[in-house]
């Protein structure tokens, strides 16, 4: 692994700090130009540049190895670029942030593999999530108040969990973690979510209610979904980008992707 | 290893009100050697409900307690020394170990020693700053797992060496020891250790409380996300790097504290205290007890060091074996500790 894949978790300044608010004015949340990041001499990504509307759902596909994790690693704070920007509505820029003021600036993840709090309740779980002061001290005298408690139960009752509220995370099905998981992140109030690979592992009956949940989330939020499950990507796919070889092979709505004689050739080999 | 959210129900704080009256009036029925014997095992098990905040609850298994332990121990240990007075070997003004090495005067280390609230300050400031600047040096590096446990083994060892040199200023391997009296009073009057048995008592009762409101706070539910997926805590917006910090200086302080109010009680400290073995052995402890759950590692130092007690006056030879096959057996057969067989068979009987 590259120096530069390894970003320091803390900047050195201690709490919370101010990025500024999120400055959407030219309509666009997110700005990646230009971004290259190699791992002993693999180009995981490779010039790539990619921009997000103000409450657009964007699906992102591409082969294995395309660059769609490392993507969303740089856009979290999980690894930083070699070259390019990246930034976060017009000011925020992301290549000098932490994962953690990342996410209080506003853009949540949804890991390919869920990952939940195993022991904690799925209450405790979007509890934890919740927007909030998350400093140290803070925590030790924290309460929730009525309000926060309705928010949870209303997430819960998004995500269908609300009679799940008092089990322990790891005891749910695949589906319910996954859901759980887009939960926590809902509880963040995102500007942005990240969502790698959402339906894996889902029934089609919970890949047809993800598919439904993230089309009423598109326009309060601005979405970018990962996936391989092109029925999936089908059903809610506006703007399609394809991925490959750590840039940008091609754009725009999926008939026209789909039709694209070099996507075809990237997916079915030559 | 589920979260609470309750400090205590009305059973937990019938046994603690038990408990404070145990430590009040038991002084008053042993012998001496017994006082000093169970004095000696709360301040391990402060030591163990430190431990258990940072690895059972953390999920950072510190193999350097013991380090913090002495450092507390020390710094209450200068200060005792500094309370012979004149009445020592030497007769001098210095402690004896300056006067054999031929020192003429304290060295800078020594400064305010011979004041008692700089040498509580002293207690729970070293531990903690170091812990602090190494803690955050290590998280912030994003060291974990083994290789904290490592480099914890390798800090208390240096450390070790360091204070087995005379030059350091602490009486090298000889440490401290023939303390005579302690604010005042003697320290080896029954009265004086009754007392500290009875202030040691109550420092563990307050640690096992701090402790419980830490872990059923949202501090403790954030600590606990954070040893079972630390991505998904950052991602959630937690830095978790300060949680850490934070969660090992606290420890690190409260095994001071531990060690601050051993070292009257058993008359010695050396740096033996800050031997590899000893940070293992605390480990030990929080294993057999039960990781995650306060009250496991309280019975887990009794235990351990009650068959410590007995097995190296009966059998001192076969001590190592008996604790590693303790070890040994814990890690097969009691994976959650004595707490965690406890609990299953409470739930058995009610099934």
């Amino acid at each position: 692994m590259s120096a530069s894949a390894i970003a320091a978790n803390d900047s050195g300044t201690l709490g919370r700090i101010h990025t500024g608010e999120l400055d959407t004015t030219h309509g666009a949340v997110l700005y990646l130009e230009d971004i290259s990041v190699s791992f002993d001499g693999f180009k995981a990504l490779n010039k790539l540049s990619l921009s997000i509307d103000v409450g657009e759902l964007r699906c992102v596909i591409g082969p294995n190895g395309a660059g769609k994790t490392t993507m969303m690693d740089v856009i979290t704070g999980r690894t930083r670029p070699d070259e390019g920007s990246a930034y976060f509505g017009q000011t925020i820029d992301l290549t000098r942030m932490t994962e953690a003021e990342i996410a209080h600036a506003g853009i949540g993840r949804k890991f390919q593999k869920p990952t939940i709090f195993e022991n904690h309740s799925a209450f405790e779980n979007l509890e934890l999530a919740m927007k909030a002061d998350k400093r140290v001290r803070r925590a030790l005298f924290a309460r929730l108040s009525g309000a926060e408690r309705e928010r949870i139960a209303e997430t819960l009752r998004l995500i269908r969990l609300l009679d799940a509220a008092g089990r322990a995370a790891g005891l749910l099905s695949h589906g319910q973690k996954q859901w759980l998981e887009i939960g926590m992140l809902l509880m963040q109030e995102p500007r942005l979510l990240l969502l790698d690979e959402p339906v894996a592992g889902m029934s089609d009956d919970e890949t047809e209610r993800t598919a439904e949940l993230f089309l009423s989330l598109a326009g309060k939020h601005s979405l970018v979904v990962v996936e391989h499950d092109m029925a999936f990507i089908a059903k809610i796919a506006r703007q399609v980008t394809v991925l490959h070889e750590g840039s940008v092979l091609a754009e725009g709505p999926m008939a026209e992707v789909q039709a694209d004689p070099r996507v075809i050739e990237v997916y079915l080999g030559r | 290893m589920s979260t609470v959210r309750r400090l205590y129900g009305p059973k937990g704080w019938i046994a603690l009100g038990l408990a404070a009256v145990l430590i009040a009036v038991l002084p008053f029925m042993m012998s001496s050697y017994w006082v000093t014997l169970a004095g000696k095992i709360m301040c391990y098990a402060i030591v163990a409900i430190a431990m258990d905040l940072v690895w059972g609850y953390c999920g950072i298994l510190s193999l350097g307690h013991g380090l913090f332990f002495a450092l507390g121990g020390y710094a209450m240990g200068m200060y005792l020394m500094r309370q012979i007075g004149r009445e020592g070997q030497y007769q001098s003004d210095l402690p004896d170990f300056m006067v054999f090495l031929d020192w003429r005067e304290l060295p800078w280390q020594w400064w305010m020693s011979d004041q008692f609230w700089w040498a509580m300050l002293l207690v729970v400031a070293v531990p903690g700053l170091l812990a602090f600047a190494f803690g955050y040096a290590a998280f912030r590096s994003r060291v974990k797992g083994v290789y904290f446990s490592i480099i914890t083994q390798a800090l208390t060892f240096a450390a070790m060496l360091l204070f087995f040199r005379n030059a350091t200023g602490f009486g090298g391997n000889n440490g401290f020891t023939d303390f005579k009296r302690i604010l005042g009073f003697s320290v080896a009057a029954p009265e004086t250790r009754m007392a500290l048995f009875m202030i040691t008592g109550a420092a563990l009762l307050g640690t096992l409380l701090l402790a419980r409101w830490i872990v059923t706070s949202k501090l403790g539910r954030v600590l606990a996300a954070i040893r079972d997926a630390e991505t998904r805590a950052a991602f959630c917006g937690y830095n978790t790097v300060h949680y850490k910090v934070a969660v090992f200086t606290l420890s690190a302080v409260l095994s001071g504290i531990a060690g601050a109010l051993y070292v009257p009680q058993v008359g010695i400290i050396n740096p033996s205290e800050m031997s590899p073995a000893n940070s293992i052995e605390i480990a030990i402890w929080v294993a057999l007890g039960g990781r995650g759950t306060l009250i496991g590692p309280v019975i887990g130092a009794g235990a351990v060091n009650g068959a410590k007690s007995f097995f190296t006056q009966a059998f001192p030879e076969y001590w190592l074996f008996f604790l590693g096959a303790i070890f040994i057996l814990a890690t097969l057969f009691l994976p959650q500790g004595i707490a965690g067989l406890a609990r299953k068979l409470r739930k058995a009987g009610t099934a």
